[in-house]
């Protein structure tokens, strides 16, 4: 083995520990922090781990600062992008219900999440629970929503705003979602779902 | 608006500035300039508010949120999780505890003082013996005044005088019973004043188990005389045995 290649190999271990092991309050990896561990060519290194989780079902996933994904990113946004991994493939109902998640809770998530989507990314609290309060009962929803504050789901701001925090930023893919929601087939959606966890390049 | 995220269409833009136009001549001072200003100031606000509004709906991003909103009520929740889960991927992450932090537990331990050397920094406080506050005691925290205190026991005598009648004496028990437990308990204790200063005497006949109260006509001083306690109990089993012989009667 060429002293290159165990080099790399490395370099592939290190970044799957750094993205793999929580190092902050916060999971995932600064992309500075990646770039001063593994060297400029970080995002290299980030590419062949991406492959090798492919194969067991993951990929890393990259959250910028901006609400909207840039087509290009600069240095500087890719500095201050947050990497994570995520699971590739789908979860069946049975497995969230085994990670932890009632089917209730899931399903109060995706009312939330799509409605504060289709209003540009930001939604009255109380227009929430008025659309959760048709199905589930009251302190079950404040309950919820207290709870996808605390997990990264939403962030409130002082006017009882919320907005998607950077848990359903890194998690949801929300063209996903809304096209379900609309009826659009499923091939489709998952198509759109691949074209935009693509990794910078 | 801009922070509620309201239809900015819901102001009349139009309609505003006429207002503005109208007063625009008749203000004089600078105050009441500045706040026209500062109202077209807003105005424009609300302006570039539409025209984002104008431009977001009409890209291909935009869905109408009443139709979402609307799917939305419309789905059961089933269908809601198996939606949401094709487009959910969850963070893996994993928790472990770092070399570094284990070291500092290991020194966060050797450094620990046992419990009971760390117990010994705050000794216990040794509290005193619990004990019976007397009258005296009373008097000096001026709980009670001893003016109102030999009030009451005058009368009280005055009572056992009364209820005696041309009696020498009347049982104990018939005299300090009392319509609740509280009250009768409180005649015993005032009994026992009675006859510690002298006002009556105690008859105990043991073979006969009766006790008797004896009025005296003027409080008699014990002096020259052995004063002993007798312990009589008033407890609550025997006061309801009375309250039932009362009632037969």
């Amino acid at each position: 083995m060429s002293e290159e290649v165990a080099s790399t190999t490395r370099k592939v271990k290190r970044a799957a520990q750094m993205l793999l092991f929580q190092r902050h309050r916060i999971p995932g990896v600064k992309g500075w922090e990646l770039k001063r561990a593994l060297g400029r060519e970080y995002l290299s290194v980030i590419e062949l781990l991406n492959t090798e989780l492919e194969k067991l079902g993951l990929q890393v996933k990259t959250v910028y600062e901006e609400l909207e994904t840039p087509k290009t990113p600069s240095e500087e946004q890719l500095d201050k992008a947050r990497f994570f991994v995520t699971l590739k493939i789908p979860l069946t109902a049975v497995e969230a219900t085994m990670s932890g998640w009632r089917v209730d809770d899931v399903a109060a998530l995706a009312v939330t999440v799509a409605y504060i989507i289709s209003k540009q990314g930001k939604a009255p609290r109380k227009e929430i629970v008025q659309i959760l309060k048709e199905k589930f009962p009251q302190w079950k929803i404040e309950f919820n929503l207290d709870r996808y504050v605390r997990r990264g789901y939403l962030s409130q701001d002082e006017n009882e705003m919320l907005y998607l925090d950077w848990r359903a930023r890194a998690e949801i893919d929300p063209k996903a979602l809304l096209n379900l929601i609309l009826g659009e087939t499923q091939s489709q959606a998952m198509e759109t779902s691949t074209k935009q966890d693509q990794l910078p390049s | 608006m801009e922070r509620k995220g309201v239809d900015p269409f819901e102001v009349d833009v139009i309609d505003a500035l006429q207002i503005i136009k109208k007063y625009l001549p008749g203000w004089e001072l600078i105050p009441d300039l500045c706040l026209d200003a500062e109202a077209l100031n807003k105005l424009s606000t609300v302006i570039k508010l539409q025209g984002d509004w104008l431009k977001y709906r009409s890209s291909p991003q935009f869905i109408n949120p009443l139709l979402i909103e609307l799917k939305l009520k419309t789905m059961d929740a089933k269908r809601l999780v198996e939606i949401f889960l094709q487009s959910w991927h969850p963070i893996v992450e994993l928790q472990q505890l770092s070399f570094g932090r284990i070291k500092e537990a290991v020194n966060y331990w050797n450094q620990l003082l046992p419990l009971e050397e760390r117990w010994k920094k705050f000794p216990s406080p040794t509290p005193s013996k619990p004990g019976y506050a007397s009258i005296n005691d009373l008097t000096r925290l001026r709980l009670l005044s001893e003016e109102a205190f030999n009030e009451a026991l005058q009368q009280f005598w005055q009572e056992l005088v009364r209820q005696t009648g041309t009696a020498v004496k009347i049982p104990y028990w018939k005299f300090i019973y009392a319509d609740t437990y509280e009250d009768t308990v409180l005649r015993a204790y005032l009994t026992s004043f009675l006859i510690t200063y002298g006002y009556a005497t105690l008859e105990i006949k043991p073979l006969e188990e009766e006790i008797f109260l004896i009025p005296n006509p003027k409080p008699k001083a014990l002096a020259g005389k052995q004063a002993i306690s007798i312990p009589i109990s008033v407890d609550y089993q025997s006061w309801k045995e009375m309250r039932k012989a009362r009632k037969v009667e």
